[in-house]
This record gives structure tokens, sequence and C-alpha cells, in this order.
């Protein structure tokens, strides 16, 4: 038994995941121990899970991979430094005392942590270092369903890389082309998001669902002045636009000259249509990127599978156009494919690439689970926890407890849904959500102002039978993972009349737009999940029951949190959340918990518990 | 810090950036340089390189 216990960390969203003889078996995310969103620290947290849920020391395991290589990375801030000096004097003295003392020794640092979990722990030769596009590209590929395949991995940037192309056949990935620093489409993205006042690596979904507000105005700016592309793909940034290299701030003055608008104040200023225009442009230049770079890849490898990671393979509406313009013939996106996915590709890299594994053909759906790879609770612990607590609750058998929340739904209320082992991933899949019926006419501004404390204009996504899929959307392919957008049918939409087209931005959120309005974005767009019975049947059977008695087989399916909280993980995360907001009941596991029921001492001032995103 | 080394070397063969060796080593002893100087008597030497 081969145990590799994979680590990414200290640059955002660090996570641990372990793999045994290369089968994943348990991964999470730091951020939903510590309840720090995108938490860079350490994962000791995690890793302690990992280990703890296998029953294994540290001193057990057998290799340890960190998911980048510090070395390369630092060799791309010195070059970059003296390319651009005497440019970034400021971020250079700010970041080379960190790398002096600290990041530059990271593998005695990685030591003397991971000692911390188990004094017997003696030997540093154990830890081992992947490059970051290379476990990206091992996370897409190896637990994928397919034999070959193109994969491509797009973000940031890791050492140097910030886009590669690569083939994996069997066990084996070979590198094909990269794209380097500073040239890179996921930072073009984080400028974007930075001059929309939204917080950089976290803000870029709500770039995402903001477009769809606007037009695409600038993309022909864009397009002419701030990036080169050519039609293979492969691009390069005009870096006068641009801050990062060397500066504290994504875009500079040239930026803000270019558009006529400085960027946008967060949480003083209001979004206007410009914002929502410069939203729509980007990402219509993100999906043209995209697009041109999958199909001459296509054309170029005629291989028909192409799996995908790294922060920009999250972008579900470019990836819904590749699935849609039938570049390549199947699609496998991993659902952790920000830098927490890392530590899961940097443990499969080592297990195949280093070890030289056979690997076996995986199953149809795929080897991730579902994505279901972090901490379950059993009932003795959930009814101790609730008692302690001072929470009200009842324990209903399984089928009683379904047919309740139906009935619960049906009445328009909001319920958190805790079921299982928590998502690895930044979506909930039904194991850590917020759940409510996607036909009720209130529900997005409900859920959305009330509930999550968050901007009106967000949109929620829908949770669907994967039988139903295609009678509801016009889609037919797994999307287990909330990684794909495809429109709403037509015969289900409600068109719109002229005074309707005429409206702008936000207004026209107020416009019934389908049989399910919770769940159609005002494009007629949604963010579609399959339900699966094999990878979470409960979540299944609650869908079923819904459709018997509805019709319906979708439910609203948002992550289980407030604005800037990480997805809950444990019994109190969920109980804390529930009492803080205007949530009506909670079922976790078999327990159900009502607000009306529960002592008033217990509510909590949660919305500005968090720091806002 | 002899392995750290070791490791450093390696590493600079490997991607043939001999030239960043002096760099580091600058920029080492500028940081051991700063760092003894925090309220100790190495202090006015640094305010004399500068």
């Amino acid at each position: 038994m081969t145990k590799i216990l994979g680590i990414s960390a200290f640059y955002h969203d660090s996570a641990a995941a372990l793999i045994i003889n290369g089968e994943i078996i348990s991964a999470a995310q730091e951020e939903r121990f510590s309840r720090i969103k995108h938490d860079s620290k350490y994962p000791h947290n995690a890793i302690e899970f990992v280990l703890k849920n296998s029953n294994l020391k540290l001193s057990e395991i057998d290799h340890i991979v960190f998911f980048e290589k510090p070395f390369l990375k630092f060799e791309r801030l010195l070059e970059t430094y003296l390319a651009f000096a005497p440019k970034g004097f400021k971020s250079f003295s700010m970041s080379m005392p960190i790398w002096l003392r600290e990041k530059l020794f990271q593998k005695k640092f990685l030591f003397d942590q991971l000692k911390r979990h188990d004094q017997n722990f003696n030997d540093i030769e154990k830890i081992n270092f992947s490059e970051h596009h290379y476990s990206h590209a091992a996370s897409a590929f190896y637990p994928s369903p397919f034999k070959d395949a193109v994969i491509i991995t797009l973000d940031g940037v890791g050492e140097w890389a910030t886009t590669t192309v690569a083939i994996g056949k069997d066990n084996k990935i070979d590198m094909l082309k990269e794209i380097y620093f500073p040239h890179s489409i996921g930072l073009l993205y984080s400028a974007f998001t930075y001059y929309l006042g939204f917080k950089v690596n976290s803000g870029e979904y709500k770039v995402m669902g903001l477009a769809p507000y606007g037009e695409p105005k600038y993309k022909d700016t864009i397009l002419k002045k701030l990036i080169d592309l050519k039609d293979d793909g492969s691009f390069r940034l005009n870096m006068k636009y641009f801050n990062y290299a060397t500066g504290l701030t994504m875009t500079n003055k040239n930026f803000s000259n270019l558009f006529d608008h400085k960027a946008r104040e967060p949480e003083k200023e209001l979004l206007t249509q410009f914002h929502m225009d410069i939203a729509a442009s980007i990402q219509s230049v993100t999906e043209e990127i995209v697009l041109k770079l999958t199909k001459s890849i296509a054309q170029e490898t005629k291989i028909k599978n192409l799996c995908m990671a790294g922060g920009v393979a999250l972008n579900c509406v470019a990836n819904g156009k590749i699935l849609k313009n039938n570049i390549f013939e199947n699609l496998w996106l991993q659902p952790a494919s920000g830098d927490a996915g890392g530590s899961l590709g940097a443990a499969l890299a080592f297990w195949y690439h280093e070890l030289g594994e056979k690997r076996s053909i995986p199953s149809p759906l795929d080897d991730m689970k579902g994505s279901y790879l972090g901490p379950s609770f059993k009932d003795e612990h959930i009814e101790k926890t609730l008692v302690s607590l001072g929470a009200k609750f009842q324990k209903y058998d399984e089928e009683k407890l379904i047919n309740f929340v139906v009935e619960e739904l049906k009445n328009e209320k909001t319920i958190g849904w805790f079921q299982g082992r928590m998502e690895f991933g930044p979506r909930a899949l039904g194991a850590r959500s917020i759940i409510a019926d996607p036909r009720s006419n209130k529900m997005q501004k409900e859920l959305n102002l009330k509930v999550k404390f968050r901007e009106s204009f967000r949109p929620f996504a829908p949770s669907i039978l994967r039988e139903d899929l295609n009678d509801w959307f016009d889609i037919n392919t797994d999307t287990p993972y909330m990684l794909l957008v495809a429109d709403v049918k037509k015969n289900i939409q409600i068109p719109m009349n002229e005074e309707d087209k005429k409206l702008f931005g936000i207004k026209k959120l107020n416009i019934k737009r389908s049989s399910i309005p919770a769940v159609t974005h005002v494009d007629y767009s949604a963010r579609i999940q399959t339900v699966h019975k094999e990878t979470n049947p409960k979540y299944y059977k609650l869908l079923k029951k819904f459709k018997d008695i509805t019709g319906c087989p979708i439910l609203v399916n948002t992550s289980f949190n407030v604005r800037g909280e990480p997805i809950v993980c444990s019994i109190e995360d969920s109980f804390r959340c529930f009492m803080g907001t205007n949530l009506d009941i909670l079922v976790c596991e078999n327990f159900i918990l009502f607000k009306e029921e529960q002592d008033k001492k217990l509510l909590k001032n949660y919305k500005n518990q968090f720091e806002k995103d | 810090m002899i392995n750290f080394l070791k490791e450093f070397w390696e590493f600079l063969r490997e991607r043939k950036k001999y030239w960043l060796f002096p760099i580091i080593i600058v920029l080492a002893v500028f940081g051991i340089l700063i760092v003894l100087s925090q309220g100790s008597a190495v202090a006015p030497f640094i305010y004399t390189i500068f």
C-alpha cells in the first residue's frame, strides 16, 4: 500500500489530499476548518483530517508532494524584477525578505510543520515537489474517464507557465506548449475583476455573473490594445496597461485612461451599466481566447477528449461554449480546478509519473467519487453536538425526512442541507448546500438578500436529475460539478416582450424568464449540476421525490454559507450559519431543525461577521 | 543549510542559470546584515554602506 499526501499552500486556497495505491481517498481545503476564506496558510487542519480519516500517522505516509517548485518560482520573481527594474522596487523590497526568510527554505519549513502532526516523522527526503501546471494537468487527466486526452491548464501563474497544453495517454502526460508569465489569461481576467471593484482570486465569479447584464462594447478595445491574440489562441498582453508584474495593483493609469473610468472603489461606488459592459466585454474576450485555443489544439492533435483545470477552467460559461461548438466530443473538468486541486494533482503526478504505476481505465463517470472527499459526521456525533449547542431538533427516518423536506420546499421554505462527505472544490454539490424551489418567483431575490447577504444580481444554479437534463436544458452531457453553462430549453422559456427588451442592467432581473425563474439567468442560461444516484444517493432521492410531487426534477442549489464565509464544514458551522441567516429549516443528516422552534437568544447577527469578498 | 545550498546549486545547474548565484549571495548578505542590525552594534555599519 503506497500512501501519498499532496499539499498545496502559501499563495491561496491551501489544501491537502490523500491517495492510497492511486485511489483518491480524501481531500479538503484548509479554509473550511480555519473559517478564513481562501486561507493560504500551511494546511494543518486539512492534513490532520486526511490522516485521521484513514487512521494514519504522518510517519506512515510514503511520499509527501508539494504542488509547485519554490526555486523555479523564485527564479521567475528575480528575472521579472530585473526585467522591469528600476520599476517595482517597492514590491521587490516587500517580497524579498519573505522569500529569503521562509519561502526559499520551503522544504525545511514543510518538514518542521509536518513534524507537528507526528514527532516520529523524521525523513525529510520523503518531501518532493511537483510543478504547478503539471499538478493541475495531473488533477485534470488522471481522475478523468479518458484513456487519452488533450489537457489544457489555464490560470493566473504558477512558476513560469500561465497556460499549458499537454497530451495525456495512459499514465503519461507530455507537455506540448506553454505560455509564460506575464502573459496570462487568468491575470487578464483578474485585472478586470480588480478594475470592477471585486476581490482578486475570489470575485472572478461575480464578473462572470455580471456579464449577461451588459453588452460587450469594449471587446474590440481589449483585443486591439490589451492583448495580441493569434489564430491558434496564443497571446501576448501589452504590459503598458498592467501593473501586476512588479506593482502592488493589477492595473495602472493607462488602463483607466483607456476606458475613461477609474477602477471602481469596492462597497462605495455602485455598479453601473459601464461596469456591466466591461464585464460582458472581458467575458467575451476570454471565451474567444479559449475557443481559439481549443479549436487549434483539436485540429492539431485529432484527439476527441479534452480535460481542463486551473482557475480559468472554473469559467463555466466559456466551458459551455467549448461544448456547444462541438470542438471536442467529450469534456471533463476537474471540480477543484483552482490551486486547492493542485494538492490532489501533485499526489497523482507522483504516483503515475515518478513511480511509473499503471493506470487502469477509469469508471464511466470518473475517479473523483463525486468530489465528496471531505469530512462526514455520524448520528451520535451530530446529536451530541446539537445538544451542546442548545438546538431544538427532531430525528426522522430517511423516507419521512425526504417527504417532509419536499413539502417544505413546495411551501417556498429555504433549507440548509447538510449530508455526507463535504465537497472538494469551490462548488456545493448537495452535501453542504442551501436548497429551495426553483419555480418560486421570489426565491432569487430572497436568497441573495435575506439568506446569503450578497449582491442581488448574482444568479443561482440548478441541480437536476441526470436523466431529465435534456428535457429542461439545451445540453445532454454529465455535468456533476456545476462547471458547464447551458440555456434553459426554449419550450420553458418565457419570451420577453418589446418593453422588457428595452430594459437595461439590473432591471432585467425583475422579469420572469422561464417556469424555473430562480435558476434562469437574465440571458436564459443556467450553471447546471447533474445529480447521479451513484455518487449522491440521498440528494438524488430528494430530487426524485420533488419531481414525483411537483413534476419538476430541479432544485435551487447554492453553497451553504453567507457572503465572504467559507462553505460550512462541521455541524457547529451549519448551526451558526442557520441561526445567523433567514434560513427556515436546517437538515443535518436525519436531524431536522426549525427556525421558529429555536431559542431566540441563540439568534446571531451574522451579516457583518465575514470580510466581504 | 548545506543541504539547501546543494539543492540550490543543483537547481542552478539544471536550469543553466549560474548568473542568479551572485544575486542570491548579495541578497543573502544584505538580508543577514539587516537582521543583525536591528538594535545591534552592526547598525552603524549599515549606514556606512548606504
